[in-house]
């Protein structure tokens, strides 16, 4: 394995810039000129780390890889790292947005700017530690710990009503957190460990994971967010700025995905299966109700937003469907999302820079001046509306027909998501985009400069070469996979055997 | 060779993008936003017009304030250069697939070649590869020969447009993804190829972006398609659940063991077999705009004429019939989907052709009757005879794209006018339109010896010799639709062609188009005598066997290629004598009596409207659909996002808690520091606790 420590250096990099531009003083235009280069430099030399780690990972071995382990508090917590197929793709997807994410604020953002270089690198360390921890106390630490920056960055750089948003961001995550907390220490209780590569081979008796398994899924269903504790998320995001929107829709949300694969279907397998209708229900609601919500929505940003729900539903239900392609199917889908659903607040950060507004009816005819923007817009428009070609197919193909398998009535009404998609996500194009320009107040706009393709550069490629060629990211965590459902199927059938025995 | 064909439009395509993206951007340079664009100290000012022209881009000066820019921009930079491109690719590709259509059909080379990989998850195995058999031959040459015209004439009909790139390159991509579609080798592909067009079919609808009514057929076309497509992907899923597979090979050698089998629904247990089949029917009928989900096809006329010729005509809309056809052994499986893909065939070619007969633009005439002719060939396909059905179409795509192209000619010369109200007298000014649309109505009508004659009259024939419950419905209303297809038909080449010109000054301004929209109309004539007789024997005679071999479910207990040959000529006769009596019926009403048609349409004046009109079924679907959910969107939204959740979720709480606060804690320097402390804070202590947790049990 690895010489140096890779994964800490992954993780505590972007912390170490972040400690830079905390020492910087003098003249605050240099000094936010500085904190700018500093943070993209950091987040691109984090990116490039984090790409070694891709050459060198073995894909054909679903153990935890660059493992790292230092005894820690009282010799019973341990700094325990390392990734594996389902976490690896989430770290690369974290390391590749963040210096979008820092092009995408440069100009827009004019206020405290060292403060808002600080919040996102510090925020980059708990997303990436999140991802590779072994440890459910560390664990529980880089997840909750994610809360403080994204709660600053819509509090502080929000919008209008950025109070009211973060409290209901707060409300909400405070009930999942503190349930999982209680249940982290019933776990440890019962198991003697809080290291997570042992708790995902101990066997918790029913009762314990019946109601672990529902304190985690209070956490992650906020998290993710799944119908109906989705309400905060399109506050949050029509008050967070563009770039803090992007985080919030293509990392943040896929913890609560990531969780569930970590913890809800390797440790409580039984719970899993006897809940999963629940799961397939909710999933189901938010797939159809959130799509037609979204069908009505005004604003560029809540219509996006709701969206994600939408999107999201497939991955809860294709992970709890438990077949190969249905966990694959949301690792994908989570990945797609976070490039589709990043790439689309980026859309609306660009008209929303020029114009001010967020509002559907203040824009029309766009194309007329913006023919770049037009084209960009309309690649991820497709995405998000899931045609071949495209990685938003890929994923809702496969968790479609990975819950088809379980269960034929929901992937039909889950299928139904894919029509309204193309309602909601057609009808935004045709109203921004399409049409006269007339409105006078559009008569001056300018297309994309080189700062914002070169934002949308990468995001465009990606999703198309994923789209036709999704075999690197599906195979990165095919074998991970594959053990996961093995093991799950595995845990059942054992229970089934011990259950008729006696 | 194979990979050239399909792969040559979409270097095309690229290429057409790359040259429209780099003019449009060279028009409109891009430039800054003003920095700052996230402060929100002064509030939103949606009054003042931001995005004024920063010191790089200051070249954007305003140049568009004039109210029609598509009237006065000059033509996009390599405007030339993309047409020649995407063209001269074209007919490269053509002249492939002529070879591989005499290679396939005629010597049996047939081919498989794998591209690249796919999707590869657990046992889903999904391969980019190229199936070449006759029947994908067949298809190869219909959609290249077809759209290598239309290119060419879309280079005059196109001329005064200024965004010819961007049409090119989505002309060339629109055939790239038919061409993935008929070669695919698998379900997956078939349907990327499928969306494919129809992502193509709205982006051209939509290609007058200004016109609210294009945006809104172009949406419209893309929804109906999906609610096909729902069902097509149900199928598919369907398909792997109980095969394992989504290649054709493994699917058809595993479905004779399905027969008997059956899928999990709610609480029934359906037959597998056909439900799969009337699933993925259900994406035929949205493509091919069958009955139910026809609304979308007229109203795609809004895109370019040349447009609807070749997607809205001869390729993407009989993309469902080769589906049927590509899955014959299938549904060879499964009498019972097939008994509905004939009703639904007999249905749509009835429907269809009784709003033709009233409808005043010329274009949404071609197009219910394409509808119609559609319904044809599925009753084909729904009898079992799948040869005969694709012969249909093969003849079709010929009369039906010259038709189309025809009336393009005449929108040009009438300077945009598609009102045949407004028409009339056209003979004399455009002769050599006039006697090319003449051909493609005889073709279409079925006169012998031109092409419809040969696989129309072969489908009649077939719907009488049909075995299947609904074959005699079938029969009727295929036979009726013959006479009313010879009146709307004819009608269309006497109100345009015939009698006094409605409107002089279009009249007089009226002129012949030039060469290159001259040139397809020709070839396409020559192919509407040339695509029946010499084809016959491959399509709807002995030879079917011999050519088609594996790709069609012939043979085995279907006989119905035999039971045709037993059809009395008396019965043979029938549709060319209901032809003539159409023909006979639309020349007394718009040459000898032009008052009749008024005089009856005032007479039966609800019968009358309720054809106009569609049978209202844009009406009713917008009640019925539309308006119900936009109306449950806005009560989840308003009612349940927030009144329920919200209102006793967290804004009740926070209410509560804000009120708190309130009184607590009386500092000035916002909220969220607060609550970034108390969560830093909480940290801390969960963390101590725990430490301790952990020190006492391993001391104790």
């Amino acid at each position: 394995m690895a010489s140096w420590p890779i994964l800490s250096v992954t993780v505590f990099l972007p912390l170490l810039g972040a400690l830079f531009i905390m020492a910087m003083r003098g003249e605050d235009a240099s000094v936010a000129r500085n904190a700018r280069w500093v943070a993209m430099w950091t987040t691109l030399l984090t990116f490039v780390i984090s790409l070694i780690l891709v050459w060198r990972f073995d894909p054909s071995s679903p153990e935890f890889q660059f493992v790292e382990r230092k005894p820690w508090l009282a010799g019973a917590i341990s700094y325990h790292m390392g990734v594996d197929g389902i976490s690896l793709p989430f770290v690369i997807l974290t390391t590749a947005l963040m210096p979008l994410c820092i092009l995408a604020s440069w100009l827009p953002i004019q206020r405290r700017v060292k403060e808002y270089m600080i919040a996102f690198l510090v925020l980059e360390t708990l997303m990436v530690g999140t991802f590779t921890a072994l440890d459910l106390t560390l664990f529980y630490l880089f997840f909750e710990g994610g809360l403080i920056p994204m709660f600053l960055i819509i509090g502080v750089w929000g919008g209008p009503r950025r109070v009211y948003a973060s409290f209901k961001f707060f409300l909400y995550t405070l009930l999942g957190s503190v349930l999982m907390l209680l249940a982290i220490m019933a776990l440890y209780w019962d198991a003697g460990t809080t290291d997570i590569p042992t708790l995902m081979h101990h066997a918790f008796p029913r009762s314990l994971q019946t109601w672990a398994w529902f304190a985690f899924l209070a956490s992650f269903a906020v998290k993710l967010p799944m119908w109906p504790v989705h309400t905060w998320l399109p506050d949050a995001h029509v008050e967070a700025p563009t770039a803090g929107s992007v985080i919030l829709a293509a990392i943040l949300l896929k913890m609560g995905g990531y969780g569930f694969l970590r913890f809800s279907l390797p440790m409580f397998p039984l719970a899993s299966e006897q809940f999963a209708p629940l799961i397939f229900t909710l999933s189901v609601v938010a797939i159809i109700y959130t799509a037609l919500v979204a069908l009505v929505q005004e604003d560029m940003k809540k219509l996006i937003a709701y969206s994600s729900v939408a999107h999201m539903g497939f991955v809860t239900m294709g992970i709890f469907a438990g077949t190969i392609q249905g966990v694959g199917g949301g690792i994908f889908q989570m990945v797609s999302h976070g490039i589709i659903s990043g790439a689309l607040f980026l859309c609306v950060g660009v008209v929303y820079d020029r114009m001010h507004t967020r509002e559907i009816a203040a824009y029309g005819g766009l194309v007329d001046r913006m023919p770049l923007y037009a084209a960009a817009f309309m690649v991820f428009t497709l995405a998000n509306v899931g045609l071949p070609g495209t990685t938003g197919f890929v994923g809702e193909f496969l968790t479609l027909i990975g819950t088809f398998r379980v269960n034929t009535p929901v992937a039909t009404l889950a299928t139904v998501g894919v029509i309204l998609s193309a309602a909601y996500a057609l009808w935004l194009y045709r109203k921004v985009i399409f049409g006269k320009l007339e409105k006078p107040s559009l008569a001056r706009i300018l297309d994309l400069d080189g700062r914002e393709m070169a934002a949308f550069a990468p995001l465009v490629i990606l999703t198309i070469l994923f789209g036709v060629y999704p075999k690197p990211v599906i195979d990165v965590s095919q074998a991970a996979v594959s053990a996961l459902v093995e093991n799950y199927h595995q845990a059942l059938g054992a229970a089934k055997t011990a259950e008729l025995a006696k | 060779m194979y990979q050239a064909i399909v792969f040559l439009p979409l270097l095309g395509a690229m290429l057409a993008a790359i040259i429209s993206l780099v003019g449009a951007h060279a028009r409109h340079p891009g430039g800054s936003p003003p920095p700052g664009g996230e402060e929100h100290i002064g509030g939103p000012t949606p009054e003042h017009p931001h995005g004024a022209p920063s010191a790089r881009g200051g070249a954007a000066v305003i140049r568009e304030t004039h109210a029609e820019p598509e009237r006065h921009e000059p033509a996009a930079a390599g405007s030339r250069t993309a047409e020649l491109i995407t063209t001269t690719l074209l007919f490269i590709s053509m002249v492939l697939s002529w070879i591989a259509f005499v290679r396939v059909g005629f010597s049996h080379q047939e081919a498989h070649e794998v591209v690249a990989p796919f999707i590869f998850s657990g046992d889903l195995k999904v391969d980019w590869a190229l199936r070449i058999d006759a029947l994908t031959a067949v298809m190869l040459v219909v959609v290249t020969t077809v759209s290598a015209f239309v290119h060419l004439y879309s280079m005059g009909y196109m001329e005064e447009d200024p965004y010819r790139p961007r049409f090119f390159g989505y002309l060339s991509m629109f055939t790239f993804a038919m061409l993935m579609l008929v070669t695919a080798d698998n379900l997956v592909q078939l349907f990327f190829g499928w969306e494919g067009v129809g992502l193509a079919s709205y982006l051209l609808i939509g290609f007058w972006y200004h016109k609210p009514e294009a945006n809104a057929a172009a949406i419209k076309a893309f929804i109906v398609n999906r609610i096909g497509d729902f069902g097509f992907a149900l199928g598919i899923f369907a398909v792997f659940m109980m095969t394992g597979a989504v290649d054709f090979g493994t699917v058809f050698h595993q479905a004779p063991a399905l027969t008997g089998k059956t899928i999990p629904f709610f609480n029934w247990n359906v037959d597998a077999l056909t439900l799969i089949c009337l699933l993925l029917f259900m994406g035929a009928m949205g493509k091919s705009a069958q009955f139910l989900l026809h609304t979308w096809l007229p109203d795609a006329m809004e895109g370019p004429t040349p447009v609807s010729a070749l997607i809205h005509a001869a390729t993407m809309v009989t993309a469902g019939v080769f589906m049927v056809a590509r899955l014959s052994p299938l549904f060879e499986l499964a009498p019972a989907a097939l008994t509905f893909v004939t009703v639904i065939g007999a249905t749509t070619a009835m429907f269809a052709a009784t709003v033709g007969l009233v409808q005043n633009d010329i274009k949404r005439i071609v197009a219910y009757s394409t509808c119609s002719q559609l319904g044809y060939m599925f009753v084909a396909m729904g009898v079992g005879a799948y040869s005969v059905g694709m012969f249909h179409l093969f003849t079709h795509a010929f009369f039906k794209a010259l038709l189309f192209l025809g009336s393009g000619s005449v929108i040009i010369a009438m300077h945009h006018e598609q009102d045949i109200r407004h028409m009339g007298g056209l003979r004399t000014k455009l002769p050599f339109t006039y006697w090319t649309m003449v051909v493609g109505t005889l073709a279409l009508t079925g006169v012998f010896p031109f092409a419809g004659y040969f696989s129309k009259d072969a489908i009649i024939d077939a719907a009488f010799a049909g075995t299947n419950p609904a074959a005699l419905y079938a029969y009727l209303m295929t036979l009726g639709a013959a006479g009313l297809t010879a009146f709307y038909s004819w009608r269309l080449i006497f109100k345009t062609f015939h009698g006094e010109p409605h409107d002089r000054e279009h009249y007089e301004a009226a002129h012949e188009t030039p060469a290159t929209m001259q040139i397809p109309l020709f070839v396409l004539a020559v192919g509407c005598v040339l695509a029946g007789f010499p084809f016959v024997g491959i399509f709807a005679g002995s030879g079917v066997e011999g050519f088609f071999g594996e790709s069609l479910a012939t043979g085995g207990s279907n006989t119905i290629l035999e039971e045709m040959e037993h059809v009395s000529w008396a019965i043979s006769l029938l549709p060319t004598l209901l032809m003539a009596a159409g023909f006979a019926v639309a020349w007394l009403f718009y040459i000898r009596r032009p008052e009749l048609p008024v005089e009856l349409a005032r007479q039966h004046s609800m019968l009358y409207r309720f054809l106009l009109n569609k049978w209202y079924f844009d009406e009713l679907y917008d009640f019925i659909i539309v308006r119900p959910t936009l109306w449950i969107g806005r009560l989840f939204w308003r009612g349940g996002d927030g009144w329920l959740i919200d209102g006793f979720g967290p804004d009740g709480v926070s209410a509560r808690v804000l009120d708190v606060t309130r009184n607590v804690v009386r500092l000035q320097t916002g909220y969220m520091y607060h609550y970034a402390f108390a969560m830093l804070i909480g940290v801390a202590l969960f963390m101590t606790w725990f430490t301790w947790l952990m020190f006492s049990r391993g001391g104790g």
